[in-house]
């Protein structure tokens, strides 16, 4: 078993493909070329990744990177913890920039689920005169990205303000604001992903439950619902992610630095108002705001995929 | 059951048959009173605004209504005269929609390969390579955008520093590897009009794009049922022919429908442009919804974003429609 490479490579060999079932077996050669190609892309995929976790490794004192190396020569968690104080020039903690970005996704996400579950059912099951057109005015609306309709949302949200002097509130200026422009497009989305995934849920559950004696909105709420919870967890997962990212709505509507969200803390990072930042700072706050959502994502990629194969294009 | 199927309202409520026509749109309401005040009173107010010279002055509550200017905005947009420097609304028009093909057409091409690659029976490591291919997908797309901003850096971005250490293997010096890809103006093609900031944000966007659609290939590719393969062996065909007469006919049911969500997606990648390239240089890269965020933002002219945005919505509706009368139209070839 153990001094003969030539010998374990066949058992190995056979190890890794006896399940593969029935078939023509890959040639030896065939496989290395396979598993360059797929490696090379692997590769392609990781470097990008694996470099910024490098950066964020690199001493804050060093403003750029002079070299590629994996892990650098000082490397130390300081620049996540610098960034965990305060990311940018603005008095603004991770924790406030954090805490701002959740609420506004949380908010808006569990909204436009909420609100959007019964739309979607009344499209997914039941027939009513104007649903046709009704459903073609969410998907046009669905169509139009969120900067197309920002003009006319930042001059009406700025029209509504109460108090006056230092109490002023203006809904534009305001988190409240934002999450209600952010919804405007959530909701068409929510909608329409909500009924590609009633539309595969059995019809005949609900018939059976009518049979049984329940009323329509029985069979809805202890039949279909319950039934439906996952599809409206990836969802609202969905939603918040966008929200999350959101950028062009925040940056047009907010001021004040205690409202700022993450995605704009990062903008102050990078480009024309990045001046000195340390890269290391800018990769761990990146690392940061991805990881958390990324990981929920990669648990959650296999019913998301389905759900977009099934919402997205089966209309 | 087998013959008579039961509507859901059919059955339990008998003849009380305005409660069935009013359940419906009670089920509507909630989304759309909500959708009636936040997103159908905007966009017909965007309409009315679109007409007007509507601007800072009149932002405030007690300030006075914008003045009515009839069609001017929208000439004005179309004459490229805005005020935006180096702006042309046809070259931009242009590139968004040159922008999008050539993305899209790479998406699908490198995502069905290596689908048919990472499909292939006994290859090793399936696992590992399906978890890697995942990593596009499931980070933000404004991180992305941003870190790849970083990594094509002349002095201090990874490629650049990458390709000095591979050039260095073949004894190249490294200034040749010091290439300035965001801020270039020389196009790197003389006769064609692309800055090299297209060809990063292209590399950018292929790297974000095919795993989607290598998703949708390999759920299409397990579904064709093997036998079809033995029987083509069987009858003497080579793995290409196999390819082009079974697999690709087969998975083109779902890869139509997934290239025209991803022509949508595509023609409106606002964040990946916005940060990685900011449209420079001179506007060279900039989209429609680059443009129609900066009229807002930074020229503050809402009267002219409102018309440039009904603009975009009337183009977005015809690429729309247009994909989809030819994926409608290529789909009878199935039968």
């Amino acid at each position: 078993m153990h001094n003969q490479p030539s010998n374990f490579l066949t058992r190995a060999t056979h190890l890794l493909t006896r399940n593969s079932g029935a078939g023509r077996k890959l040639s030896l050669l065939q496989q290395l070329g396979l598993q360059l190609f797929l490696g090379l892309i692997a590769f392609t995929v990781l470097y990008p990744m694996l470099w910024i976790f490098s950066l964020s490794l690199n001493p804050v004192n060093d403003i750029r990177p002079k070299e590629l190396v994996l892990i650098p020569e000082g490397a130390s968690f300081n620049a996540y913890l610098e960034v965990l104080k305060q990311p940018t020039p603005n008095p603004v903690s991770f924790s406030q920039l954090a805490y701002n970005s959740f609420r506004l996704s949380f908010t808006t996400a569990v909204a436009s689920v909420l609100i959007g579950v019964f739309a979607a059912y009344a499209f997914s099951r039941l027939r009513f005169a104007g649903r046709q057109v009704l459903m073609v005015t969410v998907l046009t609306v669905l169509m139009l990205p969120a900067i197309a309709t920002l003009p006319a949302l930042f001059v009406l949200l700025n029209k509504v303000t109460f108090g006056a002097g230092k109490e002023l509130f203006n809904l534009r200026n305001s988190l409240l604001g934002v999450g209600v422009a952010v919804l405007s497009g959530l909701l068409p989305f929510a909608i329409w992903n909500l009924k590609g995934y009633l539309d595969t849920i059995p019809k005949e559950l609900e018939e059976a439950a009518l049979i049984d004696g329940c009323t329509p909105n029985q069979a809805f709420f202890l039949v279909t619902l319950p039934l439906a919870l996952p599809a409206l967890a990836v969802t609202g997962f969905l939603g918040f992610m966008s929200t999350w990212s959101e950028f062009a709505i925040s940056w047009q509507f907010l001021t004040k630095p205690e409202d700022f969200t993450l995605t704009m803390a990062l903008y102050g990072m990078v480009g024309q108002f990045a001046g000195n930042t340390p890269w290391s700072k800018f990769a761990a706050f990146a690392i940061l705001v991805a990881l958390p959502v990324s990981l929920i994502y990669l648990y959650l990629q296999k019913y998301i995929v389905s759900g977009l194969a099934l919402g997205g294009v089966k209309g | 059951m087998a013959e008579k199927t039961i509507g859901v309202f059919d059955s339990a409520a008998g003849g009380k048959s305005v409660v069935k026509k009013v359940t419906p749109f009670l089920y509507l309401l909630p989304a759309f009173i909500i959708m009636g005040v936040i997103t159908f009173y905007p966009m017909g107010y965007q309409v009315w605004m679109s007409f007007t010279d509507y601007g800072i002055k009149n932002i405030r509550v007690d300030a006075p209504l914008p003045d009515f200017v009839g069609l001017k905005n929208y000439i004005n947009i179309l004459t490229t005269n805005l005020g935006l420097s180096s702006f042309n609304f046809w070259r931009t028009l242009a590139f968004n929609l040159w922008w999008t093909f050539s993305n899209v057409i790479f998406h699908v091409v490198f995502g069905i390969i290596i689908a048919v690659a990472l499909n292939t029976e006994g290859l090793w490591f399936k696992r590992l390579y399906r978890v890697i291919y995942i990593i596009p997908i499931i980070i933000p797309q404004i991180i992305i955008a941003n870190v790849f901003r970083n990594f094509f850096d002349p002095d201090y971005g990874a490629l650049n520093q990458g390709m000095q250490l591979v050039g260095a293997l073949f004894h190249l010096p490294p200034e040749m590897f010091h290439i300035r890809w965001i801020a270039q103006l020389d196009y790197p093609f003389p006769n064609i009009p692309l800055t090299l900031s297209y060809f990063a944000l292209l590399i950018t966007n292929i790297w974000l794009g095919w795993p989607f659609m290598t998703i949708i290939a390999t759920g299409a590719l397990q579904s064709i049922p093997k036998e079809l393969f033995e029987a083509a062996e069987i009858d003497g065909a080579t793995g290409w022919q196999k390819f082009w007469r079974i697999t690709l006919p087969l998975i083109r049911p779902a890869m139509v429908p997934a290239a025209v969500y991803g022509i949508v997606v595509t023609f409106n990648l606002f964040t990946l442009i916005f940060f990685l390239s900011a449209g420079g240089p001179l506007r060279q890269t900039e989209i429609l919804l680059t443009v129609a965020f900066r009229l807002v933002n930074e020229q503050r002219a809402y009267g002219v974003a409102a018309a440039f945005s009904i603009y975009v919505f009337l183009i977005l509706l015809g690429l729309t429609l247009l994909t989809n009368y030819i994926s409608k139209a290529t789909e009878s070839y199935d039968a």
